[in-house]
């Protein structure tokens, strides 16, 4: 193993993270980071190294990621069955998994562009930069964008439960 | 009162990013601060970041399945292999106790323990409020756990005689089999790590070694089936005098 692919490793934690969360089943996700591994093996002459590793494996999970989206909008598949709760973690008790549950709901129901930004900032924690080289668009469209998607997901997770309460007020 | 309704929401989700410029930051945090509608919802921004962690992060741990090892194995085979990998992937699912063994012998790629805890130290001590995973105050619960991951006892040494207070630890990926940070912070606010990193069965031990790698300073050394690595911007003489206590609480 290279020196190319070593680095490669070290990155599928966090790919298969991204995947997961974007997918919302663990199945599909493996299929896009094994997709995603292919073509960075098949266009290694590609990449730049001095512009990090990170980046250039999350725009090509992310074109392939667009390119499924678009597919299955065409000829809609069968949901793959989500198996969340296989790797449900032990430490959370039913009032917090409960919470978990929730968040990977409110995720789904974002339009698959504000789910990715979502991921990409607050989950992989990347910089605004960065996000915007991943997805191809300015850092104006990453700011706005984000600023939806975030609020779309506060209401749905916030804001339900405490209308009543808000009138009341 | 009326200086926050020009804060944009773009402006908004850049302070929780913590990308906003220092001045446009301390107008949010004054409006913030005047305005508990505001902080609420600014909170519950964070609370959506840490929710998205607290769900996810778990990957993160998971070994990496076969199959994707393989592609870069062999990846005259790959053509074939996605069927392949759906079936070796439920099967993996089923024994991922093996799973976790078999990595830890098969992945070779790991990366020099120095640059690697380099590299952890400078990715989570900047964080504020997801530096740690479990929290100290959790202790106990922090060390069986990553006891459980790494296969063995591995403790949060108490270091506080040096000066340094634990905030807490994570698990860490690292070439697809699990290691754990520590993190420390003494009265300034200035924060160390503690890297540890499963080397296998060998029972070796070797002498604490210093290198400073990406601006950030490390002693490392092997004790017994663990390797550790101290991260931190302190000097030589400070991280080594560290590095020996931690080597004394775990001979004790």
């Amino acid at each position: 193993m290279d020196r190319f692919e070593r680095q490669l490793i070290t990155h599928m934690p966090r790919l298969r993270r991204y995947a997961w969360a974007l997918k919302g089943s663990r199945e599909r996700a493996d299929d896009l980071v094994q997709d995603c591994l292919a073509r960075a093996l098949s266009r290694r002459h590609l990449w730049i190294r001095a512009k990090g590793m990170r980046p250039w494996l999350f725009t090509i999970m992310h074109n392939i990621h667009v390119n499924d989206v678009s597919r299955d909008a065409r000829a809609p598949q069968e949901m793959a069955v989500d198996d969340f709760d296989h790797l449900a973690d032990t430490r959370v008790g039913s009032e917090g998994h409960q919470a978990l549950e929730e968040i990977d709901q409110a995720l789904q129901r974002l339009s698959p562009e504000h789910r990715e930004i979502v991921l990409l900032v607050g989950l992989e924690q990347m910089p605004y930069k960065e996000a915007s080289i991943v997805l191809d668009v300015p850092i104006g469209t990453v700011m706005s964008r984000l600023a939806r998607a975030r609020e779309q997901l506060r209401e749905q997770l916030f804001e339900s439960n405490i209308v009543g309460v808000t009138k009341i007020r | 009162m009326n200086e926050h309704l020009s804060i944009s929401a773009e402006e908004l989700q850049a302070y929780v990013d913590g990308e906003l410029e220092s001045g446009r930051r301390d107008a949010v945090a004054a409006a913030a601060a005047a305005d508990t509608a505001l902080a609420k919802r600014i909170k519950q921004y964070w609370i959506i970041n840490e929710r998205l962690h607290g769900r996810y992060d778990v990957m993160l741990a998971d070994p990496v399945p076969h199959p994707l090892l393989n592609i870069l194995a062999d990846r005259a085979r790959y053509p074939g292999l996605r069927a392949a990998a759906v079936i070796a992937w439920i099967g993996l699912g089923a024994m991922l106790g093996v799973g976790v063994t078999m990595s830890v012998s098969q992945t070779t790629a790991l990366r020099p323990l120095a640059e690697e805890a380099a590299y952890a130290h400078a990715l989570y001590t900047r964080e504020r409020r997801h530096a740690v995973e479990v929290t100290a105050v959790e202790v106990d619960h922090l060390n069986a756990w990553l006891s459980k991951r790494l296969s063995g006892p591995v403790v949060a040494p108490d270091i506080r005689d040096a000066g340094y207070t634990l905030i807490g630890g994570r698990l860490l990926p690292d070439a697809g089999v699990a290691a754990a940070q520590f993190m420390y912070e003494d009265g300034d606010g200035n924060r160390i790590t503690l890297f540890v990193r499963q080397v296998g069965d060998d029972d070796r031990n070797t002498p604490l070694r210093y290198t400073r790698t990406h601006d950030v300073g490390i002693v490392h050394w092997l004790d017994g089936r663990l390797a550790y690595a101290l991260a931190g911007g302190a000097d030589k003489q400070h991280l080594l005098s560290i590095s020996n206590q931690v080597h004394a609480t775990h001979n004790r």
